[in-house]
């Protein structure tokens, strides 16, 4: 319970094992009373029983799906159990759970809050292509939601009731779907949106890619997964 | 002569492995009626080649032959796209099965967990 609602944190986790111990024991920690749910989205490793002995539940998928695949299940699990919140949180330790309550309190007023950097709070900085990307969707997204977001791939997020009816029928299992096509399709419905600047810390395992190349990927697919949200029904 | 044996021959052979699919059930009907209508076009058309130069002079194409070249690229192009969106569906469809089969597993294991909890209680009170 956090602020009196039952809360769900949903993280979707591939082979990663080497740290999901520790994330999930952190939420437990500083989230007394909120049910962990750990959707193995198809790990070759000991994620599923790492996540286990640490206190989770977990869900195993068959093969892997891709993050969309694992949280459309988390979110039709926190929809059968009646949560009334599910907080997204990732499994490599960059999302401090202390922020949780303060995405949680935003909920009254809206549907869906991101945990947001580049927002004030701590630094990160991204250069390039990848950069550009970033900007690109955030004004794109900015316009649509009707307020400023400036982290709008963020994989850490809080969802209220009628949020989670809403993923829990529709969440798209491609590249950028789990979070630029569900923030389009979300804005576009009317359901509110609000972000809560927070500091990321370093992944506790894993490494981030930083190539040039790979930047450009990005930024290309990101452009056509836009366009193609913004046409989509 | 020759031409009209070569293609006579390969429209048939087509016509009995299209057969032949469908009657060991390798094939869904709705897949074997569409290549069993095309080969009833096609085996016509590989015996007499003129067959479409009226219809290729109408469309101002300068032959028959070239008419069917298209019309089967055409035609290949519609089949590929539909089995992308074939593939798509099911792609969708094994992807909620997918999840609703680790819904259940996790119901399942948590249900077994609760009941082995329960039992250990009850053997210790005992």
């Amino acid at each position: 319970m956090v602020n009196g609602k039952r809360l769900l944190v949903i993280i979707p986790a591939l082979n990663e094992a080497g740290s999901i111990a520790d994330v999930v024991g952190e939420i437990r920690g500083e989230l007394p009373g909120v049910d962990v749910l750990v959707v193995d989205d198809g790990s070759t490793d000991r994620t599923s029983a790492v996540a286990v002995a640490a206190g989770a539940r977990v869900a195993r998928l068959p093969y892997n799906l891709g993050v969309g695949g694992a949280m459309r299940l988390g979110y039709r699990y926190a929809y059968d159990h009646d949560y009334d919140v599910a907080v997204q949180i990732d499994a490599d330790g960059q999302h401090d759970p202390r922020y949780v309550p303060k995405l949680v309190d935003l909920l009254d007023d809206y549907d869906l809050v991101i945990g947001a950097r580049f927002a004030g709070e701590g630094e990160y900085a991204v250069r390039g292509p990848r950069r550009w990307a970033m900007g690109m969707l955030s004004m794109v997204l900015s316009g649509l939601a009707g307020t400023t977001l400036t982290d709008t791939t963020s994989g850490f997020r809080a969802t209220n009731r009628r949020m989670i009816e809403m993923f829990a029928r529709w969440y798209p299992a491609e590249y950028l779907g789990d979070t630029v096509e569900t923030l389009v399709h979300a804005a576009r419905r009317g359901y509110r949106i609000q972000q809560v600047p927070v500091a990321m810390r370093r992944r506790m395992a894993g490494t981030p890619s930083h190539s040039p190349a790979k930047a450009m990927i990005y930024l290309g697919r990101a452009l056509a997964v836009l366009t193609l949200a913004l046409i989509r029904r | 002569m020759k031409l009209t044996l070569v293609t006579g021959l390969t429209g048939l052979v087509l016509l009995a492995t299209i057969v032949e699919l469908l009657r060991r059930r390798q094939l869904r009907e709705k897949y074997g009626m569409l290549w069993l209508g095309l080969l009833f076009v096609v085996i016509p058309l590989s015996l007499f080649p003129t067959l479409l130069d009226g219809v290729a002079d109408l469309l101002g194409v300068a032959s028959g032959v070239s008419l069917v070249l298209f019309l089967g690229i055409v035609f290949l192009l519609l089949v590929c796209i539909h089995l992308s969106w074939e593939v798509s569906r099911l792609e969708e469809e094994t992807r909620t099965l997918a999840e609703e089969f680790a819904l259940l597993r996790a119901e399942v294991e948590a249900d077994r967990a609760d009941r082995a909890e329960r039992q250990e209680l009850v053997s210790r009170d005992g």
